[in-house]
């Protein structure tokens, strides 16, 4: 589900035209788990070969550009427990989410609320509906239309990891953007 | 499937003096002196003698006194004595020798026989009595089928419970519930409608997605739940005998927690709405009618009806935690009626009125506790970390909940002063949300 929505967001990135603005490619922002490269390469070629590549209808991408693009890989966001308020530390990375809905109102998307499983299965799901309505509504400040998005709650019901851990709880108290 | 039966490890002092005053409260008083000794937790000997048989086949169709044995050990109020340890096997009343019984220290005894009437049509015979007084308490003969005998000897189980102890018994009774088999994205969630002993479990509804919820109808014909068929939830009511089900409830938004009004024609649920802001609502069935019962800003949900149909109690976490709170069906200011702890959540009453049940974050564990509405008294029942749904038997005088034996849900049944407690053998899956059912007609 979450490399669906990841491909539509590379997707609409590659649409966007790419301009150079001569500034090295950063790779501080980017995510761990080293599959960043693979995405830039399908518009360009290798890193060493960026440094040289200014031409006039293609080339680099910007930091902005790339930051932007980070931001739509991330796809699922964490939340503390017994807590419907997102992490400080998404803002950004929803702003850039809210602002690619606002560049194409095309696109539709899904955000699915869960909840770890400790307490009662009905006041789980009324959690995870308020965690997806968190991201909702910053999407929707931030440009985004309520017609693209559309939103559901699992609770407990379906956990990304199973489990009594501490670990698991933290998986499972989430929201996933689900594209369509 | 089988229940095991454990005894709770609790201070029976102060349970004593809490079962006393219940029992005062009750309304048959002049049969609860047994019960009072039976309280701290002796389990009074009885003896089940093995039913007679008149018939064509050599041996009866089903052993009525096995099923009738179970019931009472179930109840962990009686201990039936091994057939080996009885001096007589008397199956008509004029045989029973009261001394032989006295002896074994015995304080009743069930005695009856199965006689063949029609090619699949027998008469179900049982005598229950008292050894002190050397009288028959209560006799009966019952109409059966090959098919209605577990029905019929469920039947002489709770006539006998009643007698015996003053409290209606509910082994007649059925219990829905939830399984969730396979793991991750390979599920299979079912309904299931059970005899409380577990026994004839019958699969109401199959769905990959997530099935939540099962509520019963007053009068045991329908099912009221929450499907998550397409990604969208979705309350339907569904009606047993039949399979027949309506979609009552599918806005925007969560549609969840539905409990049906004691006239069963009402349902509270919790409606999130497009702007996600959870309430209680009553939805009319025949009008389809819905008629918004809260509007704070919090979580509102869990509801459940008071007996008297007059008010809703509810969760919320209006006070930053959930909590229990009752508001009238007509809309007044919510009040709210829980204060002992972080969590108290989706409250059930029992059917008296007197008791409500809830999940309660003791010490770091969610566990069934039951508050005792006139005095405020808190009593905690179970022992797990994660045990939820609690639903009272229609007796008002046990419960059942889920809870966790490694990373499976199984159930088990307690007693509403906590001194019996018992596990549903474990099964294949994951069992939750169990719902016992009213008392069938």
């Amino acid at each position: 589900m979450a490399k669906q929505s990841k491909q539509i967001f590379k997707v609409g990135l590659m649409v966007i035209s790419l301009f150079a603005l001569g500034a090295c490619s950063s790779t501080s922002d980017m995510d761990e788990d080293g599959s960043e490269g693979s995405t830039v390469s399908s518009s360009d070629s290798s890193g060493s070969s960026a440094t040289t590549s200014a031409s006039s209808d293609g080339g680099q991408l910007t930091q902005e550009e790339i930051r932007a693009q980070n931001a739509l890989r991330q796809t699922v966001f964490y939340f503390d427990f017994d807590v419907a308020e997102f992490q400080a530390e998404d803002r950004d990375t929803l702003t850039y989410h809210a602002r690619d809905l606002a560049a194409n109102p095309g696109k539709r998307f899904r955000l699915e609320g869960h909840a770890d499983e400790r307490g009662t299965r009905e006041y789980n799901l009324a959690l995870g509906e308020r965690r997806a309505n968190a991201i909702l509504n910053y999407l929707i400040v931030n440009g985004a239309s309520r017609s693209q998005i559309e939103v559901v709650s699992y609770g407990e019901e379906r956990p990304a990891q199973s489990g009594q851990s501490e670990q698991s709880y933290n998986r499972n108290r989430r929201v996933e953007v689900i594209g369509r | 499937m089988a229940w095991d039966l454990k005894m709770g490890n609790f201070v029976v002092r102060r349970l004593v003096v809490f079962g006393i005053c219940a029992v005062l409260g009750g309304q048959v008083q002049a049969e609860l002196k047994f019960e009072i000794t039976d309280f701290v937790g002796k389990r009074a000997p009885v003896a089940v003698v093995p039913f007679g048989w008149e018939g064509e086949a050599e041996n009866a169709p089903f052993d009525i006194s096995a099923v009738i044995t179970a019931d009472l050990s179930r109840s962990g109020r009686f201990a039936p004595i091994a057939e080996n340890d009885m001096l007589q096997k008397p199956t008509t009343g004029v045989d029973v020798d009261f001394d032989d019984w006295s002896i074994l220290a015995v304080e009743a005894v069930i005695i009856g026989k199965v006689t063949q009437t029609g090619a699949n049509a027998y008469s179900v015979q049982f005598q229950l009595f008292d050894v002190f007084k050397r009288e028959q308490l209560v006799g009966y003969r019952m109409p059966a089928s090959r098919g209605t005998m577990r029905r019929v000897a469920h039947r002489a189980a709770d006539m006998i419970y009643e007698k015996l102890t003053g409290i209606p018994g509910v082994f007649g009774t059925k219990v829905a519930y939830v399984t969730a088999q396979g793991r991750d994205d390979n599920r299979l969630y079912t309904l299931v409608v059970a005899d409380a002993d577990g026994e004839n479990e019958i699969t109401i509804m199959e769905s990959t997605d997530p099935i939540m919820s099962p509520a019963w109808s007053p009068d045991s014909r329908r099912l009221a739940y929450v499907s998550f068929e397409n990604n969208i939830s979705t309350i339907y009511v569904q009606t047993l005998r039949t399979g027949n089900r309506i979609k009552v409830s599918s806005r925007v938004g969560i549609n969840g927690a539905p409990a049906f009004s004691p006239d069963g024609r009402k349902l509270v649920l919790t409606l999130g709405g497009i702007d996600g802001n959870l309430d209680i609502h009553i939805l009319d069935l025949a009008s389809r009618k819905v008629t918004r019962l809260t509007t704070n800003r919090s979580i509102d949900t869990e509801g459940t009806w008071a007996p008297d149909g007059r008010a809703i109690y509810f969760t919320s976490d209006r006070s930053g935690g959930p909590q229990v709170y009752r508001v009238g069906v007509n809309g007044d200011s919510p009040e709210r009626i829980t204060f002992e702890g972080s969590y108290n959540a989706r409250p059930r009453l029992s059917p008296d009125g007197s008791k409500l049940a809830m999940v309660h974050l003791d010490r770091g564990n969610y566990r069934i506790a039951v508050l005792d509405l006139d005095n405020r008294d808190l009593l905690v029942l179970s022992g797990g970390s994660q045990d939820e749904s609690p639903s009272f038997a229609p007796n008002s005088d046990s419960l059942i909940y889920a809870t966790r034996q490694g990373r499976n849900g199984v159930l088990e049944t307690v007693s509403a002063d906590g001194l019996v407690r018992q596990r549903l053998a474990s099964r294949q899956g994951d069992v939750r949300e169990p719902s016992w059912s009213p008392f069938l007609n």
